[in-house]
């Protein structure tokens, strides 16, 4: 089976949600890996969890690119260990680079947490590998600066792999779907390889019907296989 | 010091003359300057609660359920199996209304410490929320900051807040009241409490530095506003709710040790407060070195770090010889930690700086020692005056349609959306029913058990009639927990009142605690927490009486919760606790159409209530019915339409049934009335036999009402027929529309 690891920074708040999840309801071995760790040794797919890492201040994420863990965290994503981080974690992995693009306040000003849809753009990375492509999945988002910008000039916009898109109930992309009002509605991106992705909604808060929607169980039922996958197939990771 | 000058600084400080001179009389000579700072704060009505108290007992607050009652930080409820629940109820009303984020978001920090240091992590919030005039762009500033506030501070910590309630009315223009409420979780054998015990035994500070912010902070919040209130800014504190995060998983794994004696969290006057609440509830003695208080301001006095109420900070007393272990969690999570001092025999607070001492005073002269006044009440004179009230005087509105869609459309009765959607009611992924419905629950992992809370005061009530008011109150957070399926165990409370010297409003708190009094006995719904906030009050215009009631429940079982929204087409929707009757008196209606806050407020009927209670928690049980809400504000009418405005989509309701107005009430008085103990349910056709059967059996009357449908049509008798989604916009926008008109 698989390891995953949660990590956890001073003012990370998903990171027992994201355990719950994982451990507790997919029954996967899990750790939660504190942001002083040097080592992610034997680890196979990598968390990073929403929250308010170093309460935000300065900017989203901005302080925690500079722990300790994040080392190991570059080796990993570079070799095409699967990394996703969800919201504050999406911040953090744009902060330090492993993400292009940027976060700006969201376009109310507010905090928003509300359900959202999200259609599947990408099918090509271990969270999206069972699902089909224009599938839509129902996630909370929970956020301040949830408003994602590209990086200026759109030449390499080839590179940066859309993975998941806000829409409303049919599917369509409108602006009232968007809850953050970021660019081209995207809720979530990959690195080119596809092994990393960020995204805003939390697909750990909906593993359960008890709580509204069990869509974001998918993405992560969908790494489990994509690691085994590639397990049996013999690559080198 | 002279005399002169030192009597006028006690009297600076809140002291009275008489209460000055006990003070002297007690220590046999005059107390120094610090002494006397510490004294005020802990003499004031915030901290002592000198005019409340004798009322006060009059609250029931025993009973099997109850693990720790009023007197420690939070009360403490048994939900079986060796878990309870730890929660309670705090105001901070005068710093929101001075500077409303930061009063609003430290309110949240500062409850939040009440249950961690018991040794609960917290899980949920709730907070209840009174503003004036919404057209007015001082309640709209208000109204922004408090929301962002709470906002920002819980949502950092990473705690849902999954409920509440705010209301709008005129008598909150001067002051707006903001109640917050936290709930934390942990097991029965590992509640902690604030013991300064154990002779030797060191005393710890931890947290964030302190700074010279609240400082007499607890003494502004014992005075009434004057235009000068603005200026006493500094005497708000400023949140860091990131430090308290880290605060909070620190003490968390100080508690997973057997290090800790006793804690408690430095709330209003800061370490003057955990240190003698801490000894005195021991029987012992503090001494505290000041210099060893971690700072962030240079050259501050004794006097001003004893009083400063900077937040994010706790006082510990450790197990002697433990403070390594204890140093290194701090440590770990970037906070201060110091030890300032030791548990002394001596009953005293002694402090001192560099080997001098600047404070020493005897525990019991600074706690029990506070005085407690008896003081005068006197019925109110505006009562003559508001008790008439003749509905048949009252004009019949031409156009009830349009009236329905004002009333859903108000801000106090209009869909919270706006708000709550700022606040992160998701996190820690056990919200099983979250802000909008008649109560929030959240789910205990790991078992079927839920815990279900609301809290509920209608002020306008309790204005016309302090004792029905408040019965009403108790009354209708326990018909909220019931419609969900939840059983209530316990209360806490936030009792908001104007100026305690002023007799009537004396008259006010004291019926009011009798009326919670006799409704929290019937229910067996003791209060084990609260707090009671007074000199609401502005240029000598008080609140209306807010006595809000925080009320806990348990839900056996979380796959069996009812929802207040209708879900079938063809369900039956049914009417429990009978006809609706002329209740006119203080509603909403009342007040929006004819523009008077008048006549009675709707009787209740305590056994009633509770009979309809059981009927409803064993409906749920048994999944007899698919949906229940209570009628309240509005009427019959707005809770019709709120059981139609299913988040997954909008139902229509046909209403034909000449049962729910048997008697014949006016068209008006009967969509608007505010008949208590009555609930809107919906089940299954197949389901009514055993619906009666179960009538019978609790003996609560039970009337068909009408039937869900999916037609995109709102239609009750006679009086409305509308599209439903027209009348959802109407409710679903409301909010925003209210406060976007500004009239000065």
């Amino acid at each position: 089976m698989p390891n995953f690891g949660v990590l956890f920074f001073p003012g990370s708040n998903c990171d027992h949600d994201c355990y719950h999840a994982i451990r507790k309801i997919l029954g996967q071995p899990c750790d939660l890996i504190w942001h002083e760790e040097t080592s992610l040794a034997g680890i196979d797919c990598v968390v990073i969890p929403g929250g308010f890492s170093y309460g935000d201040y300065l900017r989203a994420g901005a302080i925690s690119q500079f722990s300790p863990v994040v080392g190991p965290l570059r080796e990993l994503a570079g070799l095409g260990v699967p990394v996703i981080g969800i919201c504050n974690g999406f911040q953090i992995l744009v902060e330090s680079g492993l993400l292009p693009g940027a976060f700006i306040h969201n376009s109310s000003l507010k905090f928003v947490c509300r359900w959202t849809n999200v259609r599947i753009e990408d099918t090509d990375t271990p969270f999206t590998y069972l699902l089909r492509k224009g599938e839509m999945l129902k996630l909370p988002v929970a956020n301040a600066q949830g408003n994602f910008v590209l990086p200026p000039g759109r030449n390499d916009v080839e590179e940066q792999r859309i993975v998941l898109r806000y829409c409303g109930k049919d599917g369509e992309l409108s602006a009232e779907a968007n809850p953050s009002g970021a660019e081209d509605n995207i809720a979530g991106i990959a690195n080119s390889q596809g092994n990393v992705l960020g995204m805003m909604p939390h697909p750990e808060r909906s593993f359960e019907n008890l709580l509204g929607s069990e869509d974001g169980k998918r993405m992560f039922e969908s790494a489990i296989s994509w690691i085994k996958a590639k397990d049996t197939a013999g690559e080198t990771v | 010091m002279n005399n002169k000058k030192s009597l006028q600084f006690a009297l600076d400080h809140g002291l009275t003359e008489s209460e000055y001179e006990k003070i002297i009389e007690t220590l046999g000579r005059e107390p120094n300057s610090t002494e006397i700072g510490v004294l005020g704060a802990m003499w004031s009505e915030h901290c002592s609660y000198k005019s409340s108290k004798v009322h006060l007992r009059k609250f029931p607050t025993n009973g099997k359920q109850v693990i720790q009652g009023p007197g420690e930080n939070a009360g403490v409820v048994d939900i079986g199996d060796g878990d309870c629940v730890v929660f309670k109820m705090e105001s901070h009303n005068h710093p929101s209304f001075i500077e409303p984020y930061q009063g609003a978001a430290t309110g949240v920090g500062g409850i939040l410490r009440d249950i961690f240091t018991m040794g609960a992590r917290p899980v949920a919030l709730l907070n209840s929320l009174r503003f004036g005039n919404p057209h007015l762009q001082k309640t709209k500033f208000l109204v922004e900051g408090v929301v962002s506030g709470i906002a920002g501070y819980g949502n950092c910590m990473g705690i849902p807040t999954v409920g509440g309630e705010i209301y709008f009315d005129d008598c909150y223009n001067g002051n707006p009241l903001v109640n917050a409420f936290a709930l934390g979780v942990t097991k029965k054998d590992n509640v902690f409490r604030g013991y300064a015990s154990g002779e030797g035994n060191p005393v710890i500070y931890v947290g964030s530095k302190t700074g010279r912010d609240g400082i007499q902070g607890a003494i502004m919040a014992s005075d009434t506003f004057t235009e000068e209130t603005e200026e006493k800014r500094p005497a708000v504190q400023v949140g860091d709710p990131f430090t308290e995060k880290l605060l909070l998983e620190a003490c968390l794994e100080l508690f997973k040790t057997d290090c800790v004696v006793g804690i408690q969290d430095m709330g209003a006057a800061g370490l003057t407060s955990s240190s003698t609440e801490m000894a005195d509830r021991a029987g012992t003695g503090l001494e505290i070195e000041i210099e060893r208080v971690p700072r962030r301001e240079e050259n501050m006095t004794p006097y001003e770090v004893l009083l400063s109420e900077s937040q994010e900070r706790m006082l510990v007393v450790l197990e002697k010889g433990k403070e390594n272990t204890a140093r290194d969690i701090f440590r770990k999570w970037n906070l201060d930690f110091s030890v300032i001092g030791k548990v002394t025999d001596s009953g005293k607070l002694t402090v001192v700086e560099e080997g001098t001492t600047v404070a020493d005073l005897p525990v019991s002269l600074i706690t029990s020692g506070a005085p407690i006044y008896k003081r005068p009440i006197k019925k109110p004179a505006y009562l003559k005056k508001t008790k008439k009230l003749n509905s048949e005087n009252l004009p019949e509105p031409d156009d009830l349609q349009r009236v329905f869609l004002e009333l859903l459309s108000s801000p106090t009765i209009s869909s919270k959306k706006w708000v709550y959607e700022q606040y992160d009611h998701m996190v820690r992924t056990d919200s099983v029913l979250g802000p909008g419905a008649d109560c929030a629950v959240i789910r205990l992992k790991g078992t079927q058990k839920g815990i279900a809370m609301t809290s509920d005061v209608n002020s306008r009530y309790c204005y016309l009639n302090p004792r029905e008011g408040s019965k009403i109150a108790v009354a209708e957070s326990v018909r909220n927990l019931a419609c969900c399926g939840a059983f209530p165990l316990a209360i806490t409370d936030c009792l908001n009142f104007g100026n305690p010297e002023n007799p009537e409003i004396m008259w006010q708190f004291s019926e009011s605690v009798e009326g919670m009094s006799e409704a929290a006995k019937t229910f067996n719904t003791p209060v084990v927490s609260g707090n009671v906030s007074l000199y609401n009050e502005t240029e000598g215009v008080a609140i209306f009486p807010t006595p809000t009631v925080a009320m806990v429940g348990l839900v056996k079982d979380t796959d069996k919760i009812v929802t207040p929204w209708f879900k079938d087409p063809g369900d039956l929707v049914i009417l429990l606790g009978g006809a609706i009757e002329e209740n006119i008196g203080g509603s909403e209606y009342l007040k929006a159409e004819h523009g008077l806050i008048d006549g009675e407020p709707p009787p209740i009927d305590l056994d009633k209530e509770k009979r309809l209670a059981e009927m409803l928690i064993a409906c749920a049980s048994q999944s007899i019915i698919k949906s229940a809400h209570d009628i309240s504000e509005g009427g019959f009418a707005v809770a019709l339409a709120e059981c139609c405005f299913n988040p997954d989509g909008t139902r229509g309701v046909l209403v034909k049934a000449p049962g729910i107005n048997e008697n014949s009430l006016r068209s008006d008085l009967f969509l608007f009335s505010e008949t208590q103990s009555r609930v809107l349910a919906s089940i299954n056709e197949d389901s009514w036999e055993k619906v009666k059967e179960m009538s019978n059996n609790y003996g609560v009357p039970v009337l068909r009402a009408g039937i869900v449908t999916d037609d995109d049509r709102f239609c009750v008798e006679d009086s409305i027929d509308m599209k439903i989604s027209v009348v959802h916009d109407a409710w679903s926008m409301g909010f925003e529309r209210s406060l976007s008109v500004t009239e000065g």
